[in-house]
C-alpha cells in the first residue's frame, strides 16, 4: 500500500516564523511613527543607545522571516524525494 | 528600635505586569490555529500503538534532540529557574550543566542503549524486564499519577501566571488551553507531541533571546553587569550580601554563598543525585530518545540536547542576572523582588519569578511581547502535552496490559491510549481545579519528583551495570530509598518545640491610617502608623488594651473606649528580638484621602476606638513551608543552607540508601539467569552492528566534544 509522505516539522516552523516574522516587521514600522510606552521609557531611561538597541522588532523581525523563508523553501512540501 | 524600610522605594505593585496590544493577540492566536492544524494533519499517521506512543520509532537525531530538550524547556522551567539566578546568582546555571549537560551525555553514552536494544516502551518497562513486576508496578503507578498532577500544576501555574501578567480569566487559560493539547494529542499521539515540542524549542528561544541581548546592552556589557550585581546585593540580599553571586565554584568552598551549600551538595546533590535522576530515568525525557529510528540517532540526539541544555542559560540564566543589575524603581534604586512565601509577596513587592516577566515588559515591545507571551503559553502547553502523553503510553503499556488486559488487539490498545491521552487531560484539568482550593499542594507535587525520580535512577542504574542485582534487591532497594526520602522531607518540616511565623500586622483593604514623620512613596522613614477606621488582622502580635495587664493574643474585638497598641519589636522565646511586620496593601491616607500602599518591619501600631481586629496566635508543629535549622543541620551539614541546598542533601542520602539496600538485599538474595538478563545487563548487551558512518555522525565523537565543552565553561566562569 502505498505510504503517505509526512510534511517535515521544519516546514511548519518555518511558515509560523515567515507570518510572525512579517507581522514584526510591520509592528516595528508602525512603531517608528507611533512609539511604544516600551520605547518611550528606554529613551528616557537609556538615552545613549543606538537604533539598534530601540527598534529591535526590525531587525529581529527580518532574522524571523530570513529563517522561517528558508526552512520553508528547503523543506516545503513541493520538495521530492527529501 | 530600629526600623528597617522593606523596599528600597516602596512602589505600587501594578495591577498588571504586561499590557498586550492587538498585534501581540494575532500572534498568540495564530501559534494556536497552527497547532491545532498540526494535530488534524498528523492523525493520518497514528493509525498503530507503535505510531502513536512510540512515533512509529523513525525520528531523526535533530528532531529526537530538540524534543528532549524541548520536553523539559517548559515555561516553568524558564520562568523558575531564572527566579532561581536571581535568588542565587550564576551558582543557579549548574542545573544546566553539571546537573543537566553532563548526566544527559551519560545516558546517550552508558545507559541510552540499554534502553533502546531491550526495545522498552518506558523506564517502568526497562524496570519490568529486569526486575520483574514489583518494582516496575510501583514505578508505573507513581509515574502515571506524578506525570498528571506535574501537567495539572503546569496548567494552574500557566492560568496563574496568565492572570497575574495580563489579568485573563484563569478558566479561560485553563480551558483553552487544556482542550488545545487534548485535540492535538488524542490525535496525533506522540509525533504530534514531538512536532509541538519542537516548534516550542524554536518559540521559546526565538521569544527569549533578545531579553539577554538587549538587558547586557543596556548593562553596558558582561564586566558592567557582574559588578553591578555585586552592588545590588547589598539591598536585594541583605541576609547573604557578603557573598559572591557571579561565579560558579569559587565560591563552594564554604557554605558562605547564596545558596548555602559546599561542592559535596552541587557535585552529589545537585549533579549525580538530582541531574543523573531526572535526566537519565524520568521517562519523559527518556521517550523522547527511545523512539529515534536507531540507536546512532538516539544517541546522536540525546548529545544534540546535551550541547543545546548549555545553551539554556543564555536564556534562562543570565535574565536572571540581569533582574539583579537592571531591574530598578521609578528612581534607580534597585527593584527588590521577593519569595511567593514572603508575606510582602505581590503586596508591595514582586517576587522573584516575575524576574522574566518584568524584562519582557521592559524590553518586548508590541509584536515581540506576543512572540515572548505565545513562547511561554507554548511552553506550558507543550509540557503539559508531553506528561499527557507519557501517561497514556505508561498507563497502556505498564499498567492496563499487564495488571488488567493482557493479549488485547493493537488496535485496542491504540484506542485505550487515546481514552488514556483524553482522561490524562480531564485529570489534569481536575488538579489544576484542586490547586485553586488548595494551592500548598503545588509544594508537595514538586518535591513528590525528589522523592521518585532519585531512587528510581539508584534502581535502573545497578540493574544496567551489576548483573548480579535481584529482583528483591530492586524491589526494596527502590521501596525503602522512597521512604527515606518522605521521611527526611517530614524532618526538616517538623518543629517539636513549635514553629510560631514571625509577628506580623495587615491593614484591610480599604483602612483609614495617619503616618507620623512622613509618608512613604518616596521612600521616606515612618515611625508610627495610626489606624483610625477600618480591620486590622495580626498575627502572633499581643494587642495591649486600655486598662488590662496582660495584652490579648487571639480573638476579635471592636475596640472600644480608648487607643490599644501593637509593639513594634517581640521577644520570642530564645530572647531573640523579632520586629513586627506591618504590611498595608491598600489603605486610604487619613489627611489627604489619598491611596496608599506600604510595608515595614519594626513599626509601632496605634488602634483608634471603633477598628475591628482579629487577632491570630499561631504555632505549628508541621510546616511544609517552613524548614526547621536544627534539623537541617543533621541533612544539608549547615544551618545556612538554603532550601535547594537541602533538597540537594537529601538526594544525597536517598541515593546512597537505595544503592546500599539494593546491594544489600542482593547479595543474600537470588539473582535471575544470565538468559534472562539478555540485552538488559552490562556484559549480556551486545552493541548493534549499524553498518559504518561518516565521522561526524559518531557518538564518541561529539560527546567527547561536548564535555570538553562542558568543562571549558566550568573553568572559564570558575
Amino acid at each position: 500500500m502505498h505510504e503517505q509522505r509526512q510534511i517535515p516539522v521544519w516546514f511548519f516552523i518555518g511558515g509560523l516564523l515567515l507570518i510572525y516574522g512579517i507581522i514584526i516587521i510591520a509592528a516595528g514600522l508602525w512603531g517608528l511613527a507611533h512609539p511604544s510606552d516600551v520605547l518611550k521609557r528606554l529613551r528616557e531611561t537609556d538615552p545613549n543607545q543606538s537604533w539598534f538597541f530601540y527598534h529591535p522588532e526590525i531587525w529581529w523581525g527580518f532574522l524571523l522571516t530570513a529563517l522561517g523563508s528558508t526552512y520553508c523553501l528547503r523543506f516545503g512540501p513541493w520538495r521530492k524525494g527529501d | 528600635m530600629s526600623s528597617i524600610l522593606l523596599l528600597a522605594a516602596t512602589e505600587p505593585v501594578a495591577e498588571k505586569l504586561l499590557s498586550m496590544r492587538p498585534v501581540d493577540y494575532v500572534i498568540v492566536a495564530i501559534y494556536f490555529l497552527v497547532v491545532l492544524g498540526i494535530g488534524f494533519y498528523l492523525k493520518r499517521f497514528a493509525n498503530t500503538g507503535e505510531d502513536f506512543f512510540m512515533a512509529g520509532r523513525k525520528m531523526t537525531a535533530w528532531i529526537a534532540g530538540l524534543s528532549f530538550i524541548s520536553a523539559n524547556l517548559s515555561s516553568l522551567e524558564t520562568m523558575g529557574w531564572s527566579a532561581m539566578a536571581y535568588q542565587y546568582g550564576a551558582l543557579a546555571a549548574h542545573a544546566y550543566l553539571i546537573s543537566g549537560a553532563l548526566p544527559i551525555l551519560f545516558l546517550a553514552v552508558v545507559m541510552l542503549p540499554f534502553y533502546y536494544i531491550c526495545r522498552t516502551h518506558s523506564v517502568p518497562g526497562y524496570l519490568s524486564l529486569r526486575y520483574g513486576t514489583g518494582a516496575a508496578s510501583i514505578a508505573g503507578i507513581t509515574f502515571a499519577f506524578m506525570t498528571v498532577a506535574v501537567s495539572g500544576a503546569s496548567m494552574f501555574a500557566m492560568a496563574k501566571i496568565l492572570h497575574l501578567l495580563l489579568d485573563w480569566n484563569m478558566n479561560v487559560s485553563i480551558w483553552i488551553a487544556s482542550l488545545t493539547v487534548a485535540v492535538y494529542v488524542t490525535l496525533g499521539g506522540l509525533v504530534s507531541a514531538v512536532f509541538n515540542e519542537v516548534l516550542q524549542f524554536f518559540l521559546i528561544w526565538l521569544g527569549s533571546l533578545l531579553i539577554p541581548i538587549l538587558g547586557l546592552i543596556h548593562a553596558g556589557g558582561w564586566t558592567k553587569m557582574m559588578a553591578t550585581i555585586q552592588q545590588n546585593v547589598k539591598v536585594i540580599h541583605p541576609t547573604v550580601s557578603g557573598t559572591d553571586f557571579t561565579c560558579l565554584w569559587r565560591n563552594l568552598g564554604t557554605f558562605n554563598n547564596p545558596m548555602g551549600i559546599d561542592w559535596i551538595g552541587m557535585v552529589f546533590g545537585l549533579g549525580v543525585a538530582v541531574g543523573f535522576g531526572y535526566w537519565c530515568t524520568d521517562f519523559l525525557q527518556v521517550q523522547r530518545v527511545i523512539v529515534a529510528k536507531n540507536l546512532r540517532a538516539a544517541q546522536n540526539g540525546t548529545i544534540i540536547g546535551a550541547a543545546l541544555k548549555m545553551c539554556v542559560p543564555l536564556i534562562v540564566t543570565i535574565p536572571g542576572l540581569l533582574g539583579l543589575a537592571v531591574l530598578t524603581n521609578g528612581h534607580g534604586s534597585p527593584m527588590v523582588l521577593v519569595a511567593e512565601n514572603d508575606v510582602r509577596a505581590n503586596i508591595t513587592n514582586r517576587t522573584y519569578n516575575d524576574v522574566l516577566p518584568l524584562l519582557m515588559g521592559q524590553y518586548l515591545g508590541p509584536g515581540l511581547l506576543g512572540l515572548g507571551v505565545t513562547a511561554m503559553i507554548a511552553g506550558f502547553m507543550s509540557g503539559m502535552a508531553g506528561n499527557v502523553s507519557a501517561f497514556a503510553t505508561v498507563w497502556t503499556y505498564d499498567v492496563y496490559r499487564p495488571l488488567i488486559h493482557r493479549n488485547a488487539s493493537d488496535r485496542h490498545y491504540l484506542n485505550m491510549g487515546r481514552g488514556a491521552s483524553l482522561l490524562g487531560v480531564i485529570i489534569s484539568i481536575g488538579t489544576a481545579y484542586m490547586l485553586f482550593y488548595f494551592s500548598n499542594i503545588l509544594e508537595f507535587l514538586q518535591v513528590l519528583v525528589f522523592f521518585f525520580i532519585v531512587p528510581l535512577f539508584g534502581v535502573v542504574i545497578l540493574g544496567m551495570l551489576w548483573k548480579r542485582c535481584t529482583p528483591a534487591g530492586g524491589f526494596w532497594g527502590f521501596l525503602t530509598a522512597i521512604l527515606l526520602s518522605v521521611g527526611m522531607w517530614v524532618f526538616v518540616h517538623t518543629f517539636p518545640d513549635g514553629d510560631r511565623p514571625n509577628p506580623k500586622v495587615v491593614l484591610g483593604s480599604g483602612a483609614v491610617v495617619s503616618l507620623q514623620d512622613g509618608l512613604n512613596s518616596k521612600g521616606d522613614k515612618i515611625t508610627k502608623v495610626i489606624v483610625e477606621r477600618g480591620t486590622v488582622e495580626t498575627t502572633n502580635v499581643p494587642i495591649w488594651l486600655h486598662g488590662r495587664r496582660e495584652p490579648m493574643a487571639a480573638g476579635t474585638l471592636l475596640i472600644a473606649d480608648a487607643d490599644a497598641s501593637l509593639p513594634a519589636v517581640i521577644t520570642a522565646k530564645s530572647g531573640e528580638l523579632i520586629p513586627v511586620r506591618v504590611l498595608a496593601p491598600e489603605v486610604t491616607l487619613a489627611e489627604s484621602k489619598e491611596p496608599a500602599k506600604f510595608g515595614e518591619d519594626g513599626l509601632p501600631v496605634v488602634l483608634k476606638p471603633g477598628v475591628k481586629v482579629a487577632a491570630a496566635d499561631v504555632t505549628k508543629y508541621f510546616n511544609p513551608a517552613a524548614f526547621n535549622k536544627r534539623h537541617q543541620r543533621y541533612i544539608a551539614r549547615s544551618e545556612k543552607a538554603q532550601p535547594m541546598a537541602v533538597n540537594m542533601y537529601c538526594s544525597i542520602w536517598t541515593l546512597v540508601a537505595c544503592l546500599l539496600v539494593t546491594i544489600g538485599v542482593s547479595l543474600v538474595t537470588r539473582p535471575k539467569p544470565d538468559a534472562e538478563l539478555k540485552d538488559l545487563v552490562m556484559g549480556l548487551t551486545a552493541m548493534p552492528d549499524e553498518g559504518p558512518c561518516r565521522w561526524y555522525q559518531r557518538p564518541m565523537l561529539w560527546a567527547t566534544v561536548v564535555l570538553l565543552v562542558l568543562v571549558a565553561i566550568n573553568i572559564i566562569f570558575w
